[in-house]
């Protein structure tokens, strides 16, 4: 009796991943047939120019076309194309979790759900199945070591108010940068505007991108980063460069970049192929060892001299408190910071 | 019938008189379609943003502009760094120009190369390799300096308004410089030899005939220069922005940042539109009255001055001018295209070609940038150098009533700045009944109207040049007038309309102030993948594409002077 239940169960499981390969082989078939995916993203251009490689290199035929740009920028280039009423976007990822609740809210994305995610923590997935958490990072404060010794280094956000570091400091900016839109937010709501306000005394110099921080701290054309992708930063000083990244111990903001098909997209069977692919355990654990990032995939490994995030105090913030106050904090910080 | 009247019926053109109509009809259409389309809908649609409220008419958009301190403060940064640009880069142009024609300054030859060499390199691209050579604490000059000097600070921070006027004056000055250099190769020095016997030294000349005798063209160049300066977008995003100062144009593609404020953008391109207006009837004044009347003629002799003493110290001058605007930006960007890490010594433990393999192997944008460039340079430049040579065909042999109303259809563009066209066309083509934006068209009729006046002028002075006794002569012996075209006028202003393909091509692939509104993921050009890249901060890639950038202007350049060089020789046996 047992052992007919247990070839019973076998044979439904069998039958059921059979089904399940069918239907992973009509969707390779039918992306196969669209020959490409247009990938609007905010992965730094290495990153995703690597990811699209990988996918390409595992479904020939099928060419991953990326345009990479700032969360900001992402958003615009989609919404100026959508309202044009052109159609030529299939994945939209950005930094911004507040633009997939706009994007949701505006009925221009398509519900699918991946199947890796149902085992990623409920902070990577919308209740309704629109968009999913790729990828995670933090937003840290970083300084060139050959410049600085550890000990006059900052340590904390509010080490980064001194005087002393008037001229030195670099940013980058929430009105390009998702990022930095999310780190903006994190720090406000603990500490006010008040210190965006007293940090813009110190005459930062200001770069578009999270990531460019690590190049200018990297080349000590600014000594301190008060902000930036620690992604990026961790690959730029493992390519030998001076730099040592501070987790204040305050609070860290966690971003959680979440990435959508877009609703009218005019390659949908190549864009939930690609999307099943950025959620396969080998993508994201290719996205840990090589780019540094943190992903939700539970199985996923992380390189030994990357801080766990449970050892972190991390600042969260909702994606719908983004979504409002977008506008607030892209104004504020230009009226602080000048441009 | 004397020859003079078998001469002005041939002009009139029996053709044209019997089907005067059908003839010119549809060329007026023509020039009509294309002003339409390319100038009014845009313009006027910027007009109609700028006061559309909600609820009907309003001025909000333009309370806003000048209640809002940001924009104000942007259009008086604006005003403040294009006069300092005008200034200096007539004071470096005027010099140059000065000297290349006027005096024994050795190398001229060079010289002149070098300054064309400043003239085709894109200013955002000199903007980027001086963020590199000047940035305050890594920048290569700021390190010399304190290796030099033990100093703990810096010589110079490019990232500050003065920074910004220095780098776009470097780019302008070549407008000057070629104003001055034609005026001066036309001035004869009979006045300057009265002077002269009258008693006067050199520098008195200088400065009491020679300088006034150009003053006309000083005028014109500094509002060439300033208006240049005006219409930049590259430069102050690069250089202005990181110090937290915005100029109008940037300012007006902030704007179009999600949520975009079309009616604020479009509120803020009217003064620039007004202000580039005024400025050029004032230049069109100034430089149409002409009240010398020895400009404008040649004969006359011309003698060199001799510089004396002060020969080579000049030219150690003029090379450091030169060193600014082309050497050291050059030198930095194949550096940096060359170095893992651009800020250390190009050692062989810092020496790579991944910069390399990877912009034209791995990163997707490049190939489809490359080709999109390429595609609308040599269209626009064929498409616009056929426009162009016909109107000023028409214009110049005068060959209907009227005609040379046209040159106002070529040369009105000439009042828009790039990113003022750009918003019109953004709101004009994004919507029903013609939505070009998301394909490259967009930015051909963009770089097509954006071109045209250079292009008409280069085709003016071609015709100009043909005398007309020869077309005269061939219609007498009997040929008609296509034939006359392609037998006589043709092979004539070949070199001259080889000359204007080329002016196009390298304003085309250059171009970043209008491409930035318009281009979408689809039709990125190369100027706008590596602004892009720039807001990344991918030093190594934008230096290779750089570099490509410069190597096919050059390449372009050379190649029809050499063509040209040939042409002339072939004509000559």
């Amino acid at each position: 009796m047992k052992k007919s239940i247990g070839l019973a169960l076998s044979a439904l499981l069998i039958a059921w991943s059979a089904t399940a390969l069918a239907q992973d082989a009509a969707l390779i078939e039918a992306a196969k047939k669209e020959r490409k995916v247009v990938w609007y993203t905010s992965l730094a251009i290495p990153s995703s120019t690597m990811l699209a490689h990988l996918f390409m290199n595992k479904y020939k035929g099928i060419e991953v076309e990326v345009h990479r740009s700032g969360s900001q920028r992402v958003l615009q280039r989609t919404m100026q194309e959508i309202s044009a009423g052109i159609k030529n976007v299939d994945i939209i990822h950005t930094s911004d979790a507040g633009h997939f609740v706009l994007l949701k809210d505006k009925g221009l994305l398509m519900k699918y759900v991946p199947k890796a995610v149902e085992s990623f923590p409920a902070g990577f997935k919308d209740s309704d199945g629109f968009y999913y958490g790729m990828r995670a990072t933090l937003s840290v404060i970083a300084y060139n070591p050959k410049i600085l010794a550890d000990k006059e280094a900052p340590q904390a956000w509010k080490d980064l108010l001194d005087p002393k570091w008037r001229g030195k400091q670099v940013t980058a900016h929430p009105g390009y940068s998702g990022i930095i839109m999310t780190h903006v937010l994190a720090l406000v709501k603990e500490f006010g505007w008040d210190y965006f306000k007293a940090l813009a005394q110190n005459k930062l110099h200001l770069v578009q991108s999270a990531n460019d921080p690590a190049g200018v701290v990297a080349s000590g054309e600014r000594p301190v980063g008060v902000n930036g992708a620690e992604y990026f930063y961790y690959k730029t000083l493992k390519q030998g460069n001076p730099i040592k990244i501070v987790y204040p111990k305050e609070g860290v903001p966690l971003v959680v970049s979440p990435t959508a098909i877009a609703k009218d997209s005019p390659h949908p069977n190549a864009a939930k192929l690609f999307t099943e692919f950025i959620f396969t355990k080998e993508a994201q654990q290719t996205l840990a060892d090589r780019e540094g990032l943190y992903t939700g995939h539970p199985e996923v490994t992380y390189p030994k001299d990357k801080p766990v995030l449970k050892a972190l105090k991390l600042l969260a913030v909702s994606p719908d408190e983004l979504e409002k106050r977008n506008e607030e904090i892209k104004k504020r910080f230009v009226e602080f910071f000048g441009a | 019938m004397s020859y003079a009247e078998a001469v002005g019926r041939l002009r009139a053109g029996t053709w044209l008189r019997l089907k005067a109509v059908d003839r010119t009809l549809p060329v007026w259409i023509g020039a009509a379609l294309f002003l339409i389309f390319l100038m009014i809908l845009p313009l006027g649609w910027i007009f109609v943003t700028s006061v559309k409220g909600e609820q009907g008419f309003t001025f909000d958009g333009y309370l806003q502009v000048f209640k809002e301190g940001a924009l104000l403060k942007a259009i008086w940064q604006t005003l403040i760094i294009s006069t300092w640009v005008g200034v200096i880069a007539v004071v470096i142009g005027a010099l140059l120009g000065w000297l290349v024609t006027r005096s024994d300054l050795p190398f001229k030859r060079t010289v002149r190369a070098l300054v064309m060499a400043s003239f085709v390199t894109p200013p955002f691209l000199g903007a980027f390799a001086w963020t590199l050579l000047a940035g305050p604490n890594a920048g290569e000059l700021n390190k010399l300096y304190r290796w030099l000097t033990g100093a703990e600070g810096h010589l110079f921070n490019i990232f500050s308004r003065e920074g910004l006027i220095i780098v776009m004056a470097l780019y302008s000055f070549p407008y000057v410089f070629s104003m001055i250099a034609n005026v001066c190769e036309l001035m004869s020095s009979d006045l300057e030899d009265a002077a002269n016997i009258l008693g006067a030294r050199k520098w008195r000349v200088a400065l009491t005939v020679t300088l006034p005798l150009a003053a006309p063209a000083l005028i014109g160049g500094f509002i060439l220069a300033f208006l240049h300066s005006l219409s930049l977008f590259g430069a102050p995003a690069i250089l202005g922005l990181p110090a937290g100062l915005h100029t109008i144009t940037t300012q007006i593609w902030a704007l179009f940042q999600y949520p975009p404020r079309l009616d604020l953008a479009a509120a803020l391109s009217v003064p620039l539109l007004l202000a580039t207006m005024a400025l050029l009837a004032v230049q069109k004044k100034l430089l149409g009255r002409r009240g010398y009347s020895t400009v404008g003629g040649k004969g006359g002799q011309k003698r060199l001055v001799r510089l004396g003493a002060l020969r080579i110290p000049l030219f150690l001058l003029v090379v450091g001018i030169l060193a600014l605007s082309v050497f050291l930006p050059y030198w930095i960007l194949l550096k940096a295209s060359l170095a893992k890490a651009w800020a250390m010594p190009l050692t062989w433990d810092n020496f790579t070609l991944h910069n390399f393999t990877f912009t034209f192997f791995e990163y997707g944008d490049t190939q489809n940038a490359i080709i999109n460039t390429f595609q609308l340079g040599i269209l626009t430049a064929t498409v616009g150098t056929g426009i162009a040579a016909l109107i000023a065909y028409i214009t110049n042999r005068r060959l209907f009533r009227g005609a040379r109303y046209l040159t106002f259809f070529a040369l009105a563009p000439l009042v828009v700045p790039g990113v003022v066209l750009a918003v019109g066309l953004f709101i004009a083509y994004t919507r029903p009944p013609i939505v070009l934006y998301g394909t490259i068209w967009i930015l051909f009729v963009a770089y097509l109207t954006k071109e045209m006046p250079i292009g008409f002028s280069q085709a003016e002075t071609t015709f100009k040049s043909i005398h007309p006794e020869l077309e005269d002569a061939s219609r007498i012996l009997g040929a008609n007038r296509l034939r006359v075209l392609k037998d006589i006028t043709a092979p004539l202003a070949r070199s001259g309309l080889i000359a204007t393909w080329c002016f196009i091509f390298i304003g085309v692939i250059r171009e970043l102030s209008a491409s930035i509104l318009l281009f979408t993921p689809k039709s990125k050009v190369i100027s706008v993948v590596i602004f892009d890249l720039k807001e990344e901060g991918q030093v190594g890639v934008i230096a290779v594409l750089g570099i490509l950038l410069l190597v096919v202007s050059f390449a372009v350049v050379l190649s029809v002077q050499w063509m040209l060089a040939r042409e002339v020789v072939a004509t000559r046996e």
